[in-house]
């Protein structure tokens, strides 16, 4: 068996596979509600509710995408240069850390107006500084990246670990390794009243908006796709490449943290080790369903995000483990990837 | 009596064999016949079909109809280790043997088991000097592959092919890598081997060794077999004509009126990279309004000369003058702003970007200034604008400027960077291999267009490996080996032959 490239997929194709590839995962899904000993009809209702059953449930799935579109985009920025950024972990909790650093009484002074941009300016600079390091590795000596940013992932868990079991650790907090909680007006404010969507999606979505201008109207988004499809050509052409991949490092690494500084200042308030669910490389998976578009970050994250919403809801309700989710996520991406190919190539048999 | 008719035996044919990918026909209900003791030419362009052809005989691919016989016997389609048994062999463009061996072993490995292997080597060591003696076939059985040259390796690869008791032997664009010299001598040892009743396929583009080898040509068009002609009743112009199906002319440049120098290299040293050579203390002058041809066997420091001009490297010792003024940090973007146009060797992977549009492709070398963008903002406008005037300029068939470039053939792929190139208006222009793979009517155009170039005064410096297009086009000849240069050599006044001892690395002040 070979794969032929298609030259131009019809429209049939690049809608067909993808389809095919829900409802396969939607099938596999079916049967393993039926393994866990419950109706798969009524599992995947409960899901759907669950996600966007209710205002109060679509508000909670758009909460939990926010932090999905930021490390989404971390990672769609990155990969289109083929710069492996597997680090989007690390780079929220800098974001994070940089978050509790600065709203906790450091700059009492300033209003919030001028305290809340500077704290994201703040974390931003803290991402992309955790992602510069790998990248001159890279750029200079030829170190591969996907090595450096994954094992600073463990790094900065343990570091951050130690900072809330020592200096960082909340005296008021019973014991619990957790930091001390955000001033009032270090608090990103809610969109609506006594629900806990915050202004951290707004700022998501407009996030979403910039890259999408960066990549499609700028030098430097022509620039990233040139690196990303063909370096040698790229620097024949006088392309710098390796300032390139810099500048594209420095965007990712901000995306990465403003997600964590967005879940301190926005929703949590503190800091605490479990405060990210795996974001960091579930961004990986969110920009992979998107294809590293901007826009489909945005949809594919709120996709995500309702099914583990809608997989926690439905858990409750349905006496099926919240595992499901994770494995529906898992196959929904082998499914969509294989549908990816199926549509750029033909299997010929020979 | 019994010789005659034993000549005209056939060893090998070809009946109704078709091979399509997708919407392409590659080949196209071909048939053919070798006979004993015969040498055919298989002659057509780049995407003619004929290494399909060949991959299909040699059971690398399963021919969708036809079938292919040897010795009279039909051979099974797919099978590789067939066509070997049956008595072929093919010696492929880019060699098949292990560096770090000696050429016995080369030679052996793969014939006998591996429980075998050392025993008996007396009788093969008698058996390849015996083969290597009467077909001329001079190389010294114990040296390492690594030490030898590219037309000794190749002799090896003949060894290898010959020890197999190929009757059958397919060359494919055997004189690719070697000197004229080096040819001549293949061409001799293909000579006595088709006097000890030997048939050969022998696949070429280069007209004039398929004139003075073959005794039937086969001419392949679109995969289709166009012509099948006697070679003593047809010409050069003829056949070339056969291969294109359209009449063609030959370019003819004028007397050029060289001006001032425009780039000068003082004692240019560049390390080597790998197996590629360096730089060896280099001097030249390129001068305004004159084609420069840079002649030589692949591989002696071509490449680090294009690279060198391109900006991809910097001179580690010696001097580098553009336009009188010394050149610093020098990088590729600073070689396109002192004015040198660059059509690199391998358009595909170095010349463009295949996922790219046209347009996008147009600009890689100009879009951080106006009217490409404004202050880091693309103009996607005015790019669009300028890669349809050259779409339009240089005749670069293509469904719009919008296609990404990896639909376009190599001819009108190279026309877009000719057109890129030109419309910066260089004043030094490096051309690397610019008409390589192109069919007859694009090296045409694109011939032309340096020449043209040439005339409104720019200094051209062509790197080819095809000395007859370094002939043709130049007005002044520098020959290049082990990446040293030879003196200057003025049009008409070297043979191919007298060159050839310089691209062989003899005169140069140096050598031993």
């Amino acid at each position: 068996m070979r794969l032929e490239p298609v030259a131009n997929p019809t429209l049939g194709r690049s809608i067909g596979f993808p389809a095919a590839a829900l409802a396969l995962t939607v099938v596999v899904a079916s049967l393993l509600t039926l393994l866990a000993g419950a109706n798969p009809f009524e599992t995947l209702g409960l899901i759907l509710a669950g996600a966007a059953g209710s205002k109060f449930a679509l508000l909670e799935t758009l909460n939990r995408a926010t932090p999905l579109i930021f490390t989404g985009l971390a990672v769609a920025v990155a990969f289109r240069a083929k710069l492996w950024n597997i680090g989007a972990e690390a780079q929220f909790y800098a974001g994070a850390l940089v978050a509790v650093l600065l709203g906790t009484g450091a700059l009492g002074f300033l209003p919030w107006f001028v305290l809340v941009p500077v704290m994201a300016a703040g974390a931003m600079l803290a991402g992309a500084l955790m992602l510069l390091g790998p990248v001159v590795l890279k750029v200079r000596l030829g170190v591969d990246e996907v090595v450096t940013t994954l094992l600073l992932n463990f790094i900065m868990l343990l570091f951050i670990s130690m900072l809330l079991e020592g200096p960082l650790k909340d005296p008021m907090g019973m014991g619990w390794p957790k930091s001390e909680p955000l001033d009032r007006a270090a608090r990103l404010p809610r969109i609506v009243d006594g629900l806990r969507l915050h202004w951290g999606f707004g700022i998501a979505l407009i996030s979403a908006g910039v890259i999408w201008v960066i990549q499609a109207c700028t030098t430097l988004g022509y620039e990233i796709r040139a690196v990303g499809q063909n370096p040698q050509a790229a620097r024949f052409a006088g392309i710098p490449v390796g300032w390139v991949l810099i500048k594209t490092a420095l965007l990712s690494g901000g995306l990465a943290a403003l997600a964590g500084w967005s879940e301190v200042a926005g929703l949590k308030g503190n800091l605490t080790l479990d405060i990210s669910p795996g974001f960091g490389y579930t961004g990986i998976i969110v920009a992979m369903l998107a294809l590293l578009h901007p826009g489909g970050v945005v949809v594919s994250a709120i996709f995500v995000a309702g099914i583990f919403v809608g997989a926690d809801s439905m858990s409750r309700a349905a006496e099926v483990p919240t595992y499901i989710a994770d494995i529906l996520l898992a196959t929904a991406l082998l499914f969509m990837v294989l549908a990816i190919l199926l549509t750029r190539f033909r299997v010929v048999r020979g | 009596m019994t010789n005659k008719r034993e000549a005209q035996d056939t060893v090998l044919r070809l009946s109704g064999i078709t091979k399509r990918f997708g919407a392409l026909t590659a080949n196209d209900a071909i048939s053919f016949e070798l006979k004993r003791g015969e040498v055919i030419a298989l002659l057509g362009e780049n995407g003619a079909g004929k290494t399909t052809l060949m991959n299909i005989l040699f059971g690398h691919y399963t021919a969708d109809e036809g079938r292919v016989e040897v010795f009279g016997q039909p051979l099974p389609p797919g099978a590789p280790g067939a066509a070997l048994a049956a008595g072929v062999g093919m010696v492929h463009q880019h060699f098949t043997l292990a560096d770090n061996m000696s050429v016995l072993d080369n030679i052996l490995l793969g014939t006998e088991p591996l429980w075998r292997l050392g025993m008996g080597r007396g009788a093969a060591r008698r058996k390849v000097e015996t083969l290597a003696r009467d077909f001329g076939l001079v190389v010294d059985p114990d040296a390492k592959i690594g030490a030898l040259s590219v037309g000794e390796r190749q002799r090896v690869e003949i060894l290898k092919a010959l020890y197999r008791d190929a009757r059958i032997l397919i060359l494919d664009e055997p004189t690719a890598v070697l000197t004229p010299q080096e040819t001549d001598a293949l061409f001799e040892t293909l000579r006595k081997a088709v006097a000890q009743g030997l048939s050969i396929i022998f696949i070429s583009h280069k007209l004039h060794e398929v004139m003075s080898i073959s005794s039937r040509v086969l001419v392949l068009r679109h995969g289709r077999l166009v012509g099948e002609v006697k070679t003593d009743e047809t010409d050069r112009h003829r056949l070339a004509e056969l291969m294109v199906g359209a009449e063609i002319k030959a370019v003819a440049p004028s007397e050029a009126t060289p001006g001032e120098v425009l780039l000068r290299l003082s004692g240019v040293s560049t390390p080597a990279q790998g197996n590629r050579p360096g730089l060896n203390s280099v001097d030249l002058d390129l001068r305004a309004g004159q084609i420069t041809g840079l002649a030589g066997v692949s591989g002696n420091g071509q490449g680090a000369l294009a690279d060198l001009l391109s900006g991809l490297e910097a001179p580690t010792e010696g001097e580098m003058d553009v336009a009188g003024t010394r050149v610093r940090g020098w990088s590729p973007r600073t070689a396109v702003a002192h004015g040198i146009g660059r059509i690199p060797e391998d358009r595909h992977r170095t010349g463009t970007i295949a996922e790219f549009t046209l347009t996008e492709n147009a600009v890689l070398e100009g879009y951080m200034k106006p009217p490409f963008s404004n202050r880091g903002w693309m103009d996607w406008s005015g790019a669009e604008r300028h890669t349809a005037e050259i779409i339009d300029k240089y005749d670069v068939r293509c469904p719009g400027p919008d296609t990404r470039i990896r639909l376009l053939s190599g001819g009108n792929m190279q026309k877009l960077i000719l057109g890129r190139v030109f419309e910066a208006g260089p004043s030094i222009i490096l051309a690397n291999q610019p008409v390589r793979g192109l069919d007859i009517g694009a090296v045409t155009y694109v011939q032309e267009q340096l020449i043209a170039a040439r005339d409104a005064g720019a200094a051209v410096l062509l790197i080819s490996e095809d000395l007859d297009e370094v002939l043709a086009l130049s007005d002044v000849i520098r020959v290049m080996s082990e990446g040293r240069l030879s003196p200057e050599f003025a049009r008409g006044s070297m043979t191919p032959a007298e060159l050839g001892v310089w691209m062989a690395g003899q005169g140069f002040e140096d050598a031993a």
